[in-house]
């Protein structure tokens, strides 16, 4: 288990050095002078000299590289010559409010999508079982902004039961949570239908295996089967794939602070977008992307470990 | 020699046929289909359909909602929304062809070079296809757009950048497979190039495989451009992509719902349509392909 | 055997039938059989005869296109198929247990050998330490060395002849009045198989259940058995006690098998007997006798009426139209 555990770690940080490397080498891609390109239009001479030294872009790209991967390292993403703070700051400060919101709609996504999906797989083809699947199909479709916007439109401008804006910052719990219920929805309802297809095909594959007939044979009673005997293999597979519809919700995240007009990651990349600040736009994609990657290593790892099977065969 | 032809052919005019009666016997698919020609067919019919021209503006008439006069109402330049949908079926479907068309070539060229080049190589394409594919797709694309400025030309790299992953995969295990195979090796110890191996072989058995996953990519792709789009970052007005009459939408969503009702309509039909249809066909086709992605 | 009140298993015409792309498949026919108190019950027949879905409809855990068209299955007094799910929830792993067949899938891979164990014993009203207990012991009766210790383990562990004697273990844990044995040695290995048969007839001795055993292979139900039924695509064709069945076979079917068998090759030859035909399809079944097709000893009337059952000799049927014309060789 542990060879598995440091041959996973040792390929997320590959990954990482490669992504970190990807962005940077982004930058000198683009034709022109790489610290215009950075900073944009608005930036003043002062502003450009001061990154052009802290870049030290005179120097050889492997130079920079190496620079810029220690830095990382270290936690120093640069600086934001117009608001003259470390970049990291300002990303970190962003981050909680993001992870709270997907951390909303990951959690009610789950007390829906997995029950409904073990509902499926043991009535299957019911009616229940067939609405559920075209409802699962669409709303993986349909993109998350649209989603949001429709909620936007229909909870918050047309009935007004719930706020539009904001994430209710100064207020009470309670009047978070209103904030938040809305974005957690849209963010959350593409989840809901892919967990529970992915729990119904997962269950029904492991339903029809011997050793669940051994189960039935036995008398044991039908709850145990289900969740002691079935659900508990057939939950591998799920929580695998939960690592990488982190991506999903980074995304839908992403759109629905914008819509909604939260403060989060998503709002700080679409306003530096807005103002080419290159610097934060790289800062926070990397931040998402090591979220990302260390919630696909840590599924792979927590698969590994109910597993016994795995455990040990590495 | 042309009898065999002619047998082919047959053969393939028949499954054609099985196919699509196949299809209709699935509803969920059939239903689907015809929602992809309706996008379609409004792509390329466009220039029948529209009542007025798409980026005329007229601001007497502005934000007005759903009429006779204006199936879906107008924006706030006065420009009948429902021409700005139709139009922005075309821009729709020509980004997401040409994209998946850039992206399965280069796939297809990635694959082959990891496939069949030197494992050093193998191994660094794999890892930039891995790297790629662990970003969150909206956030590398707003980085692409960051440092290359907003246009139509930025969204169709982007797309193809992010996909090029996908396909090179699907490539690249086709051709290990392919070199293993005793088959193979047979035939190569007997001098047959590699066009040949290539053409004969691999390409029977990753053509239904890319196929169906660059339709069911297609909603994906049409998804990302929207989404840029809707951002402000992706076609420049007044080019009527289906996520700026969103844009606009947003900005007047305490004036008017209609746009972004009007807005979403076309996403939702050109997303659930291809889907459904790409579903159907590979349960059809292929229900291997169901554990995948 | 026969309508004996005092066996534990006792099938009376069951007829079986599966829902099918093609049409309803007629699995099992009027199937009767008995097992008696503490006895060993063979079921010889070839692949797809049906022995499986015997098997399967006295603990009703069929597939769901099974229905069942006629029959009793009478347990301890009881019909088990008008049973309800929770009657039949108590009986399974209690009264009845099941042996399957093959061991690398019937254990749950992500549960221990402790936690399946301990399980199946949820009925019993003692705490976990004695139900642990009692499954180190039953452990050590199948022949798994150091077995406190290997109870946590999993499954994959464990050699597929560790697997069985666990599945075995498992099984006599409850205590049951009938033991199921669903081709147990099958997929296991020559050696093997000769000590897992060797073990159930000391453990049978010792739990004083009966067992209702399973398979293809006639030399490991002549040395196990006592009573044997034969079933030929979906119906009883012969049954009786172990000694008149191999001495006296009465039906064609039976006697053929008698001579396939290679361990019963008194000469050396290289061509091996083996029955020509092949059966017939149960979907559209044919008039007559169901061998009629295959048999060496077909008449006229073999191929218009289907046999009765009749009891050739005082506990020994054959369903064969030879033997009600008195014809038995």
């Amino acid at each position: 288990m542990w060879i598995y555990l440091v041959k996973r770690i040792l390929l997320a940080t590959i990954i990482v050095i490669t992504a970190v490397t990807l962005l940077y080498s982004m930058i000198l891609a683009v034709p022109g002078d790489p610290v215009t390109v950075l900073l944009g239009p608005r930036s003043t001479p002062e502003m450009r000299d001061t990154l052009r030294a802290q870049m030290g872009l005179d120097k050889p790209f492997y130079y920079q590289i190496g620079h810029f991967l220690l830095n990382v390292l270290q936690g120093d993403l640069g600086m934001d010559v117009f608001s003259n703070r470390p970049v990291s700051t300002i990303v970190f400060e962003q981050l909680p409010h993001t992870i709270i919101l997907i951390l909303a709609s990951i959690g009610w996504a789950i007390l829906i999508g997995v029950p409904l999906g073990c509902y499926s797989a043991i009535h299957r083809n019911s009616f229940v079982d067939k609405l559920t699947g075209v409802f699962s199909v669409g709303t993986i479709a349909i993109p998350s902004f649209v989603i949001a916007l429709y909620a936007l439109l229909i909870f918050a401008v047309e009935l007004q039961w719930l706020p539009a804006i904001g994430a209710g910052t100064g207020g009470t719990l309670v009047d978070r949570i209103r904030h938040l219920i809305l974005p957690a929805l849209a963010v959350g309802l593409g989840w809901v239908g892919y967990l529970s297809r992915l729990v119904r095909a997962s269950m029904l594959e492991v339903l029809g295996e011997n050793h669940i007939r051994t189960a039935r044979a036995f008398g044991l009673p039908e709850h145990v089967v289900i969740f002691r005997y079935a659900l508990k293999i057939a939950i591998l597979p799920t929580i695998a794939l939960l690592g990488v519809g982190i991506g999903y919700l980074l995304s839908a995240a992403v759109f629905a602070e914008i819509v909604f007009a939260r403060p989060g990651i998503g709002k700080l990349i679409y306003e530096s977008v807005m103002t080419r600040n290159y610097p934060i736009v790289m800062g926070s994609v990397l931040i998402t992307t090591i979220f990302f990657v260390a919630s696909t290593m840590i599924s792979d790892i927590i698969n590994a470990g109910l597993d016994p099977r795995i455990r040990e065969n590495l | 020699m042309s009898e065999a032809v002619n047998r082919k052919m047959r053969t393939e005019r028949s499954a054609l046929y099985n196919l699509l009666s196949r299809l209709y016997h699935n509803p969920l698919g059939f239903f689907g289909l015809i929602l992809v020609v309706i996008v379609v067919g409004s792509a390329i019919f466009a220039d029948w359909i529209v009542p007025y021209d798409p980026i005329a503006i007229n601001i007497r008439e502005r934000l007005q909602g759903p009429s006779a006069k204006h199936l879906m109402g107008t924006d706030q330049l006065g420009r009948d929304v429902f021409s700005r949908i139709v139009m922005g079926s075309r821009i729709a479907l020509k980004v997401a062809l040409v994209s998946i068309t850039l992206a399965l070539s280069c796939g297809l060229v990635l694959g082959l070079i990891a496939g069949y080049g030197p494992p050093w190589l193998d191994k660094i394409i794999i890892l930039i296809f891995d790297t790629i594919r662990s970003f969150p797709t909206i956030m590398f694309a707003l980085a692409i757009v960051t440092l290359v400025g907003p246009s139509l030309e930025t969204v169709i790299l982007v797309v193809v950048i992010t996909t090029i992953p996908v396909y090179g995969r699907i490539v690249r295990a086709q051709t290990q497979a392919i070199k293993n195979n005793e088959f193979i090796l047979a035939e190569r110890a007997m001098g047959a190039n590699i066009i040949r191996i290539l053409s004969l072989h691999m390409l029977p058995n990753i053509i239904g495989p890319l196929l169906i996953i660059a339709s069911m990519d297609l909603p994906g792709v049409v998804t990302i451009e929207a989404g840029l789009s809707f951002l402000g970052v992706g076609v420049r007005p007044p080019t009527p992509s289906w996520g700026s009459v969103l844009n606009d939408g947003y900005s007047f969503i305490r004036n008017t719902p209609w746009l972004i009702v009007s807005g979403g309509i076309p996403l939702i039909i050109t997303t659930l349509g291809f889907t459904f249809l790409g579903e159907a066909l590979r349960d059809i086709l292929d229900p291997k392909l169901r554990k995948d992605i | 055997m026969g309508k004996d009140r005092n066996s534990v298993l006792d099938i009376r015409n069951l007829s079986i039938e599966f829902a099918t792309t093609r049409g309803r498949l007629k699995a099992l026919r009027d199937v009767t059989l008995s097992v008696p108190p503490e006895k060993i019950v063979g079921l010889v027949g070839e692949s797809g005869c049906g022995k499986s879905t015997v098997i399967f409809s006295i603990i009703h855990l069929l597939a769901e296109n099974a229905v069942v068209t006629g029959g009793e299955i009478e347990f301890e007094g009881r019909d088990i198929l008008k049973m309800s799910p929770n009657e039949l929830r108590a009986i399974r792993g209690d009264r009845i247990s099941m042996v399957f067949q093959d061991p690398m899938t019937s254990l749950n891979p992500v549960l221990s050998i402790d936690t399946q164990m301990t399980d199946i014993q949820y009925r019993a009203n003692i705490d976990m330490e004695e139900k642990r207990n009692r499954a180190v012991e039953m452990l050590a009766r199948v022949g798994i060395p150091d077995p406190r210790q290997r109870l946590a383990n999993y499954p994959h562990h464990f050699s597929g002849g560790m697997r069985q004697r666990i599945s075995i273990a498992m099984a006599l844990l409850a205590n049951p009045a009938l033991l199921l044995a669903d081709e147990p040695t099958t997929a296991l290995d020559a050696t093997l198989e000769a000590q897992i048969i060797h073990r159930l007839r000391q453990l049978q001795d010792m739990v004083h259940c009966s067992i209702l055993f399973v398979s293809h292979h006639l030399g490991l139900i002549a040395e196990l058995c006592d009573n044997v039924v034969v079933m030929y695509a979906g119906e009883v064709v012969e049954e009786g006690d172990v000694r008149d069945i191999f001495h006296r076979a009465a039906h064609p079917y039976t006697q053929a098998l008698l001579e396939c068998d290679p361990a019963r090759i008194k000469e050396k030859t290289r061509h091996l007997p083996t029955i020509p035909g092949d059966i017939p399809d149960l979907v559209n079944l044919p008039a007559g006798c169901i061998f009629s097709n295959r048999c060496p000893q077909v008449f006229s009337k073999c191929r218009t009426t289907a046999p009765q059952r009749f009891e050739v000799e005082p506990g020994h049927f054959a369903r064969c139209h030879l033997v009600t014309e008195g014809d038995v060789p």
